[in-house]
């Protein structure tokens, strides 16, 4: 995983609540076997619509999502993840994210930040105002600055330290394998296994 | 002080607490699909690590698969590389898969359950989010991502942060026919889609004791459109009535060690939950949704709401744009709106308990013109119960479609999809935009409402037959 530390862009207002992972790619496009090309999928049926904000030229080369509250709603589906970060997005910002596409975004390393929703009214308008205004998400200094302006957010300093390390979850676990060793010698023998395959 | 229920499962499974890191939980349970589980298979062997417990992984397949001519190859190429994809992982990391036309296969949430692999105070995990089904059986069950799925697949554990608790407490007794779909609608009407974010939500009370298995895990199930992480249901004896003689259900010395363990497994007189909620079952009715989530529900007897009477100017423009979509117009009472399809199915309401209640519903008559109606059991296991106790034929006979089992319409993925402007009154989890296929519209309900729909061609409960 590629480590985050600041990125800086520009920024495109998504201004629609309760944004859910079947908005943001649709069914149909879950087939593929790989995690790249979900890009042709991201917000599938809303890029329909010309006038759609992802399809105006002047939010074309932004990278950073500004959405409504409760972003990433419904469906455990990762693709949602990647087919924004497939796309070119380094960052989503909101003042609510559904909990599992969250965990999914903290873990792929597309940082999800969360404002209040004050905050992403500001931003909002300030990219509206000007789409080619610099917005920097500064993971090292817990804020994201627009303008003059810096919007401080909360991270733990767990995740925080893993995103700017760019470390895999799963590495880190494996450094204390043996405790999962020991976790398993000690478990009730009546927990169910599927194997052997009982009738 | 005591613990909850979610704590007692939480503490019982902390492999590893360090303070300022997440806990490292064990997985009891990790259950696989085709759709979430690929890339995280091809983590694995890039890495050339090894599936740790093939014998606590279970796969089926389901989201992706057809309800129609399950013998012949399935085909579309890129839905048919899918599941190859799954059976060849299986294949090669030694993991049970039930595939199609296998008697156990069907929807994970539908599967876990019959076959007994979903247990009380178990840790179950599942690259989908309706996960929270098996927390019917007090179990605490969640969906992940497929980084978490390669997480689990790699080390049976996952670092995971304690959620918070929630109690909704549903007192008094449901009146005849509102069900637990009902119930379900009408709590994540009232604390809204994200309402349960960050939460474990325990529902207790005279009314959730009442329901049946399948009733818990419809509840249970839908926990996640309420945003929260898990939901959960103490264990009793409905709950070991149901496991016993399941199939990997503990047998003889290790019966009785679990049950005794199990009976422990209830929130203590005086724990404390972050939140409470509280709700008079007497007072509920069959419950549909008119918008593009989950929370946008109201009652069968009342009327396409009017945005402008929405204070909060969030919620206002949401409902807006929900009524473009669903091209309903303000003040239309419910009971007129018409639909095309009717969607009987999904791990919310695809269990044998759903189809027998549709079936009592129909039985001998015949289905509007106006609409078609497919019926897609939860497994394999569950259309055999239904057709030796006739249902299949009940079903034909009233007009309808009696597919093979699997996701189908719920995400419309597999070919079983709404057409643009096409309406349906479906007994499934969503009604996001375009979720039963672009440009579809949909209208949750339970499967009474779905019958009585079915039956006159626009939203109706049995009682207005």
């Amino acid at each position: 995983m590629d480590k985050f530390i600041s990125h800086t862009g520009t920024a495109v207002p998504l201004r629609r609540s309760n944004v859910d992972t079947d908005q943001i790619i649709p069914a149909v496009y879950l087939k593929r076997v790989t995690k790249s090309g979900f890009e042709d999928g991201l917000f599938a049926a809303w890029r329909n619509d010309p006038e759609f904000v992802l399809n105006q030229p002047q939010y074309k080369a932004a990278t950073i999502l500004v959405a409504g509250a409760d972003f990433g709603t419904g469906s455990s589906r990762e693709h949602a993840v990647w087919a924004l970060q497939n796309y070119g997005f380094k960052a989503v910002i909101s003042s609510r994210f559904a909990d599992i596409f969250r965990g999914n975004s903290l873990k792929g390393g597309l940082l999800t930040v969360v404002l209040p929703q004050s905050d992403v009214e500001k931003i909002w308008s300030a990219i509206e105002a000007d789409p080619t205004t610099e917005v920097t998400v500064d993971l090292e200094a817990r804020n994201v600055r627009v303008g003059s302006d810096a919007f401080p957010f909360e991270i733990d300093d767990y995740t925080r330290w893993r995103l700017m390390e760019g470390l895999d979850d799963i590495g880190l676990t494996l450094k204390n394998i043996d405790e999962v060793s020991r976790f398993e010698s000690e478990r009730p023998g009546f927990k169910p296994k599927t194997l052997p395959i009982r009738a | 002080m005591g613990k909850t229920l979610a704590e007692k499962i939480w503490a019982d499974h902390v492999v590893r607490s360090v303070e300022g890191e997440p806990d490292l939980i064990y997985i009891d349970l990790h259950l696989i699909h085709e759709v979430t589980s690929a890339q995280a298979f091809d983590g694995l062997r890039l890495a050339g690590r090894k599936v740790r417990r093939p014998d606590l992984t279970l796969a089926t397949e389901d989201h992706n698969t057809p309800t129609l001519n399950i013998n012949l190859p399935i085909a579309d190429p890129i839905s048919k590389l899918q599941v190859d994809t799954l059976r060849n992982n299986c294949a090669e990391f030694g993991v049970r898969l039930h595939s199609l036309g296998d008697a156990e296969q069907g929807i994970v949430h539908v599967v876990g359950p019959q076959l007994g692999v979903t247990q009380p105070g178990m840790t179950i995990v599942c690259g989908d989010s309706h996960t929270s089904t098996h927390g019917a059986f007090g179990a605490l069950a969640f969906g992940i991502g497929t980084s978490e799925v390669e997480h689990v697949l790699a080390t049976q554990t996952l670092p995971l942060v304690r959620p918070k608790t929630m109690a909704i407490n549903v007192d008094g007794e449901l009146p005849a026919g509102v069900t637990a779909k009902d119930l379900i609608l009408a709590i994540i009407a009232k604390i809204g889609t994200g309402g349960g974010q960050g939460y474990v939500i325990e529902y207790r009370g005279s009314a959730i004791r009442a329901l049946s298995m399948e009733g818990r895990m419809t509840i249970c199930n839908m926990s996640i459109e309420a945003g929260a992480r898990a939901g959960l249901i103490a264990p009793d004896e409905t709950t070991f009535a149901y496991v016993k003689n399941k199939p990997h259900a503990p047998e003889g010395a290790d019966w009785d060690a679990a049950l005794a363990y199990w009976k422990t497994l209830k929130t203590d007189d005086d724990a404390k939950f972050d939140v409470e909620v509280n709700i008079n079952a007497a007072e509920l009715a069959p419950f549909v949704t008119w918008g593009t989530n989950p929370g946008q529900g109201l009652p069968l007897s009342a009327s396409v709401p009017n945005p402008a009477d929405i204070a909060d100017a969030e919620e206002r423009g949401a409902a807006e744009r929900a009524l473009t979509y669903m091209g309903l117009e303000a003040g239309t009472p419910l009971k007129e709106i018409k639909v095309d399809t009717i969607f009987l199915g999904s791990c919310t309401n695809g269990r044998i308990e759903d189809l027998r209640a549709a079936a009592e519903i129909i039985k001998g008559k015949k289905k509007s013109d106006a609409v078609r109606m497919l019926v897609v059991p939860g497994s394999a296991r569950v259309r055999l119960q239904a057709e030796q106790e006739g249902l299949d034929k009940v079903f034909i006979d009233f007009g309808a479609e009696w597919r093979n089992a699997g996701c189908s319409m719920c995400l419309g993925m597999n070919p079983d999809q709404l057409a643009v402007g096409e309406r349906s009154a479906s007994t499934s989890n969503r009604d996001f935009e375009g979720r039963q296929g672009k440009g579809g519209r949909t209208h949750l309900v339970s499967p009474l409402v779905a019958a009585a729909t079915a039956i006159r061609g626009t939203l109706s409960s049995p009682a207005d037959l």
